[in-house]
């Protein structure tokens, strides 16, 4: 499998990327607001605070929305045509966008359950999510 | 003798789409632009003292007074607006405002982009720093890029949400192509198309085909808006700006909170609140279209129908110029050509050409008040407007 248009982390979502090395999901918890953020910030976007941890997301969600890419949308993904781009909801909250594998996209539909897992590539891991069995 | 009308629209100029503008460059395509719209209200570059444009190739910043410089005008007023497809009506309320404050008599607003079929087109500057935008760290490598797929996701969830909508998305291009049939300017102008041949074309991200989607362009549009004294001695009927609204709520589709109730209602609210104008009054709907689907969420939240109902909406509505609902009578830039931010002033050129009863062999019938809406980015950037004319 090819790889993915490489993220560039900057100190503030370097812990997200660790902990995607490491398999784990994690998003920010709000000390002020108790909000769930994603993706990282120095601030909440809710209240303002900079009290902001790292917390274990579940890696469960939900299917939000989603499209099939008939064409490529990048050099690097060529190889993948067609491919799900989609938008997942994360139990927690908050909304990112990933992709679906391991189920033909004509099976999918929005509202179903979704896991993560994790797609390595030489330097970094990317969350991925499987429809939930 | 009339009462002094609102800062107004009193002149404009649009250059035709096309797929290479070839040796052209930003400020090319600005000055003849320029030019063309001063002498359309009747005015000359000497007499402009304000200046909105956009984000350019030209100069990674300072574009204003870049412009400013090439076409030898000294400014009391000028920026640059960044608001995508918007950023052509965000133009107008800037310039009123401006001109109320004081600050200028006679703003010019300048869209311009070239475009090669090599594939360089405007992308506005660039900057070492924008690896480290979010949108590039969590959402490019999923392929989460282009507009298409960010609005096909759109019209998944909307669909999911109240059903088909493939018939009425076509319903929408194929009206939009009846129009531009009058607009010799348009890029699909003369080539008419139908139903069947838009859910037949081929499918780019589920569920948007190709004649859902806009065709890049390359091209140039301006207004003038001046003060309102001045805008009763200008050579053609005056178009004030009767109310405006913007709202941005979002950059990546993935972070808007909503897919299917957009920041559309806030922008056209508040246009419509300060016109004191009702939308049963709206003669003419200019709606920005990136994509069909685009067209459904706008007539909803921008309040013409209730949520869930556009597609009804435009199955009992003819949209051509001489229908019951004249939408995007210049052929939307589905069938015009989209020249980046030139494309979204393009329905603001069409609404003051119908409105000033220039609209030629499309012209709709006893038009009082246009609304136009700009929107930028995937459902990011909105901002609306509601025009009308002084009748001498
Ligand atoms: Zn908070």
């Amino acid at each position: 499998m090819t790889g993915r248009p490489t993220p560039h982390p900057s100190p503030v979502t370097r812990p997200f990327w660790a902990a995607c090395a490491r398999h784990e999901l994690t998003i920010q918890r709000c000390g002020g607001c108790s909000s769930a953020v994603f993706y990282p910030r120095p601030v909440c976007p809710v209240c303002g605070s900079s009290r902001l941890d790292w917390v274990a997301a579940t890696g469960r969600g939900t299917l939000y929305s989603y499209t099939v890419a008939r064409r490529a949308t990048h050099r690097r993904l060529a190889d993948r045509v067609p491919y799900v781009i989609a938008i997942v909801e994360l139990d927690e909250g908050p909304r990112l966008t990933s992709t679906v594998i391991g189920t033909d996209p004509a099976d999918l539909a929005i509202g179903v359950r979704l896991q993560v897992d994790f797609e390595d590539d030489e330097t970094v891991s990317f969350p991925v999510f499987r429809v939930a069995s | 003798m009339s009462a002094v009308p609102p800062p107004s629209i009193v002149g404009v100029a649009e250059r035709a789409p096309v797929r290479d503008t070839g040796d052209e460059t930003d400020l090319t395509l600005s000055a003849s632009i320029a030019v063309e719209a001063l002498a359309d209200a009747g005015l000359g570059l000497s007499d402009v003292d304000g200046l909105l444009t956009h984000p350019m190739d030209v100069a990674s910043r300072l574009v204003p007074s870049t412009l400013g410089e090439y076409l030898g005008m000294r400014l009391g007023y000028a920026d640059s607006v960044d608001l995508g497809g918007a950023t052509a009506v965000g133009m107008l309320w800037r310039a009123a405002a401006a001109i109320r404050a004081g600050m200028c008599s006679v703003c010019l607003c300048l869209t311009a982009v070239p475009r090669t079929t090599a594939g360089t087109t405007h992308t506005g500057p660039t900057r070492r720093t924008a690896d480290l935008s979010p949108w590039r760290e969590f959402d490019v490598p999923y392929g989460n890029i282009g507009a298409t797929e960010g609005y096909a996701m759109i019209a998944m969830r909307y669909e999911h949400e109240f059903g088909d909508t493939a018939r009425a998305r076509a319903e929408i291009a194929v009206a939009q192509r009846a129009n531009a049939a009058h607009q010799p300017k348009a890029y699909f102008s003369g080539r008419p198309l139908d139903v069947d041949e838009v859910l037949a074309s081929e499918l780019i991200a589920d569920p948007l085909r190709k004649l859902d989607c806009v065709l890049p362009t390359g091209g140039a549009a301006a207004v003038v808006v001046v003060r309102g004294d001045l805008a009763l001695r200008a050579p053609r009927p005056a178009v004030p700006i009767l109310g405006a609204g913007e709202a941005v709520t979002h950059k990546t589709i993935t972070y808007a909170p909503s897919l299917t109730d957009t920041a559309i209602k806030d922008s056209a609210d508040r246009a419509f609140a300060a016109a004191g104008v009702a939308r049963s009054a709206i003669g003419l709907a200019s709606l920005y279209d990136c994509y069909t689907s685009t067209v459904l969420l706008t007539l909803e939240d921008a309040g013409f129908c209730a949520k869930g109902e556009a597609a009804a909406f435009v199955g009992d509505h003819d949209l051509t110029w001489r229908g019951s609902f004249p939408l995007n009578t210049h052929g939307g830039q589905l069938s015009f050509g989209q020249s980046d931010v030139a494309g979204g002033m393009s329905h603001v050129t069409e609404a003051v050409l119908q409105l000033q009863d220039r609209g030629e062999g499309r012209q709709v019938r006893d038009l009082r008040y246009a609304f136009v809406h700009g929107n930028g980015g995937i459902m990011s950037e909105q901002a609306s407007v509601v025009l009308g004319v002084v009748v001498s």
